[in-house]
């Protein structure tokens, strides 16, 4: 069991933040590694990437999206309740060592997990510029604390709200024709890392992208997480999450997250009937 | 024992044929995942037990990789004293409910029983099972009084049989044994692969609660060479046991693979055994089955992959496989099983390709295979016929072709010697390149049988007791 012991609404209606007790893995973890959480006995097990580690107060923190039944569940519960399982450190590391400047590019949530990436580049000597994307100003998550690890932040928003009005790419072109960088780093949903890598092709820059393909044990037994790269297939946990983002067969991947779209609505449809949600 | 003494020792009305166990009706079983075979009830226990000769020569306790002291153990039923029985079953193995269920008998203690020179063999494994469920419903004390503490700590990672056979030894030698376990639930295998039809879970926990009561402390979740390296354990600990298995499931490299449909035989039975995605959606996890289900391989795995798929709702059930039925690796039981269950076979077959529509799996092309001369492996080879290509219409692909080496352990341990990613260890002692590291199970023989991988932990077991005594000294 592992307590709850902070729990704020990050951005209304659905993203969460939870700090939750978890010691030993707080001692082991770095940037750009995963948990799998199981709620409860017939919970489903799901990675989340870390959002935060400290290991002096032995907790993670976690930021979850409702999208569904597990984390619309997840979403449900409150500081001072447990998850049941927490297991952890799995994924490798983000290579954080000095890689000279590297763009972070957060889509929508995503930006949460590039946070310890780019407090750990930082430390290493390297110059952070983050470029983060939402529809709107309101949608806009962890803001403040990527100016506090950022030599510069830039933000686009569809509509206008707040920063330059476009998409994530708009801005990161913006920057790479300015500029340049020798990484990039995109983390978010596949068809955002995708236009991210697509982006970035022209301008020869290393692009690494964190993979998040459907997994259950996060250690290799079942192969259900295994991704298209380079014409190999590769087990998303324990080859990475992170890879070659320019290598990746992002059609299979996207493919391949839809696979129990069936099953994902008629387990959150009759949960929500059940706890009487919309 | 010539043929006279034999003539002459025999009951005038043995019966050639084992006493049948009660089973689940196959059209029944194939739609729950409720246990196949009752077992034995206590007069056909009985009357089983009565056939053994009790060969003084015992053939089977050297057929047993274990050595349990068969006849001795079957004398004991015959004098009423099931207790007793038991005890000596569990001398020799302390998974004998296991055991009883899964082991490849006909390979092993049935295989070379006396009786079945002429008749059938005495029916081992049945007996070994009723043995132990009787101990476990009647109640009787299963807990050995551990010896005083040493003072030593022993770390076992993995909690498959091998894990749980070397911490059961080593925390009755009074060592202070604590179980990293990579998932939530102990029992590898037994608990994530093996189906509750051939092996209820309830089973499994009850051996781990055993081991709990015994005062070995199991911590789950906790996935070495993530939370904690070799080096770091070694530090913390006095000596180590790795029990890892083989888990890193192979694909066949064909084009299709990477539909939506195809899955490894570990993923679609963990769904189902770990992840009870069988009482989806009352627990999280889902599962697709499809109509049309191909099984790739033939062994154990690919049975229970197949008569799973079976119990899930599938209509139609093929196992492909490149060799012929004779050459089935799976435990014979099982083939016949899932025979009487209406699976169908296509033997001497081999997928070529996995064809699909809008992302999905639609059918496996495949070609015929000709079995040739001999090999290395003393199995036919089969080598493929030309012209024979056909397609079989399919939704869902499990490939059962074999595991290969999780380097998520071994390759953070410095030091490690490993042949082809499975760690080098001694086979009489599980010793490994690192003083006071132990291996043993699949992660050093490669995919293997339930009783080696005891077989294994036990020997690691007395390895690093007199390792630590050395040192103590
Ligand atoms: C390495 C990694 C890190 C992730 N980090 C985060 C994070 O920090 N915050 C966050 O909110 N989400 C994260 N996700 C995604 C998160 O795991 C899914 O949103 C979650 O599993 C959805 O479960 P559900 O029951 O709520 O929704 P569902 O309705 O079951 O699924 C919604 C979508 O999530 C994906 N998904 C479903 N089950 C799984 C699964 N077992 N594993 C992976 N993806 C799945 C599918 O593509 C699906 O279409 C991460 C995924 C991976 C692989
Ligand atoms: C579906 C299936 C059916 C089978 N049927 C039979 C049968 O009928 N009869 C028979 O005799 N044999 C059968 N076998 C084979 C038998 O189950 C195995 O040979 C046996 O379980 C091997 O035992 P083990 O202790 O080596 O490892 P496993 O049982 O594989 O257990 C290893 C454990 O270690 C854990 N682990 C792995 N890596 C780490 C890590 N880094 N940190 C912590 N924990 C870790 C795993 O999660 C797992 O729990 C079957 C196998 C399968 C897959
Ligand atoms: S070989 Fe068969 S008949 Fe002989 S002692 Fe063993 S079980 Fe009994
Ligand atoms: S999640 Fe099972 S192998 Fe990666």
């Amino acid at each position: 069991m592992h307590r709850i012991l902070e729990k704020k609404l990050l951005r209304p209606p659905d993203v969460f933040f939870f700090k939750v007790s978890a010691p030993l893995v707080a001692a082991k973890a770095k940037a750009g590694q995963f948990v799998i959480i199981r709620l409860h006995e017939k919970g489903e097990r799901i990675p989340l990437s870390l959002a935060g580690i400290d290991p002096s107060a032995g907790t993670i923190s976690l930021i979850v999206m409702a999208v569904g039944k597990t984390t619309g569940e997840m979403a449900a519960l409150e500081e001072g309740g447990a998850i049941k399982d927490v297991c952890g450190p799995l994924g490798n590391p983000t290579h954080t060592e000095n890689a000279g400047k590297v763009i972070l590019a957060g889509g929508g949530f995503g930006i949460a997990p590039l946070y310890p990436i780019g407090k750990a580049f930082r430390e290493a000597g390297s110059s952070v510029v983050s470029v983060m994307g939402a529809r709107s100003k309101s949608l806009l998550i962890y803001e403040n604390e990527m100016r506090g690890i950022s030599d510069k932040v830039l933000i686009t928003t569809d509509d206008g709200s707040a920063g330059m009005k476009g998409i994530i790419t708009d801005a990161l072109k913006a920057e790479l024709e300015a500029s340049g960088a020798d990484t990039v780093m995109a983390v978010g949903p596949a068809p955002m890392m995708k236009a991210v890598c697509d982006a970035t092709k022209p301008f020869g820059v290393r692009t690494i992208v964190s993979l998040n393909a459907i997994m259950i044990d996060g250690t290799g037994m079942c192969g259900g997480c295994r991704v298209h790269v380079g014409g190999q297939t590769k087990f998303a946990c324990i080859d990475g999450p992170d890879f070659d983002g320019h290598l990746v067969d992002w059609d299979c991947l996207i493919n391949r997250q839809r696979m129990y779209k069936t099953e994902e609505k008629e387990s959150f449809e009759a949960w929500k009937k059940r706890h009487n949600l919309p | 024992m010539d043929e006279e003494q034999k003539k002459a020792k025999t009951p005038k009305k043995l019966n050639p044929k084992r006493t049948p166990a009660r089973e689940q009706d196959p059209g029944t079983r194939k739609k729950n995942f409720e246990e196949v075979s009752f077992g034995y009830g206590l007069e056909e226990a009985l009357l089983e037990a009565a056939r053994c000769l009790g060969c003084k020569n015992r053939p089977c306790v050297a057929g047993c990789p274990v050595g349990v002291p068969i006849p001795e153990f079957i004398a004991a039923m015959v004098n009423g004293d099931l207790a007793e029985a038991y005890r000596i079953i569990r001398s020799a193995n302390v998974l004998p409910a296991v055991c009883g269920r899964v082991c490849p008998q006909e390979n092993q203690c049935e295989g070379v029983c006396t009786l079945g020179k002429k008749h059938e063999p005495v029916a081992i494994g049945r007996l070994e099972r009723f043995c132990a469920d009787w101990q476990r419903k009647n109640g009787v004390q299963a807990k050995p009084e551990p010896a005083a503490p040493t003072g030593m700590k022993v770390a076992v990672v993995g909690s498959g049989p091998s894990g749980i056979t070397c911490a059961y030894d080593l925390a009755r030698l009074g060592h202070e044994v604590t179980v990293f376990e990579a998932l939530h639930e102990p029992g590898g295998v037994l608990f994530y692969g093996i189906p509750e039809f051939r092996l209820p879970k309830k089973i499994v926990t009850g051996e781990i609660d055993t081991l709990r009561q015994m005062g070995v402390r199991i911590m789950t979740n906790s996935v070495a060479g993530k939370l904690i390296t070799l080096d770091e354990m070694m530090k913390e600990f006095d000596a180590c046991f790795i029990g890892v298995g083989a888990g890193l499931p192979r694909f066949m490299g064909i084009p299709g693979e990477d539909l939506n449909g195809v899955y490894s035989a570990n993923e679609f039975l963990t769904r189902t055994n770990l992840m009870r995605a069988y009482k989806f959606p009352e627990y999280d996890t889902p599962i697709k089955t499809g109509k049309r289900v191909a099984v790739i391989g033939g062994g154990n795995v690919a049975m229970d992959s197949a008569r799973t798929a079976m119990r899930l709702g599938a209509e139609e059930v093929t196992l492909v496989y490149r060799r012929s039925e004779a050459e089935l690796p799976a435990r014979a039981e099982e083939v016949h099983h899932g025979k009487e269950e209406g699976l169908r076979f296509e033997m001497c077959t081999l997928p070529t390709k996995i064809i699909g529509r809008d992302g999905w799996v639609k059918g496996i092309e495949c070609v015929r295979m000709e079995l040739c001369e001999v090999d290395q492996s003393g199995r036919r080879r089969p080598n493929p016929l030309a012209g024979s290509e056909f397609e079989i219409p399919v939704d869902t692909v499990i490939m059962a072709i074999g595991t290969g080496a999780n380097p998520l352990l071994t390759g953070t341990a410095t030091g490690l010697a490993l042949r082809r990613g499975y760690i080098e260890a001694d086979p009489e002692t599980g010793k490994t390149s690192i003083p006071g590291v132990y291996a043993g199970g699949d992660i050093v023989t490669g995919a293997a049988t339930v009783i080696s991988a005891m077989g294994a932990g036990r020997k690691a077991a007395r390895a690093i007791h007199e390792y630590l005594s050395s040192r103590k000294r």
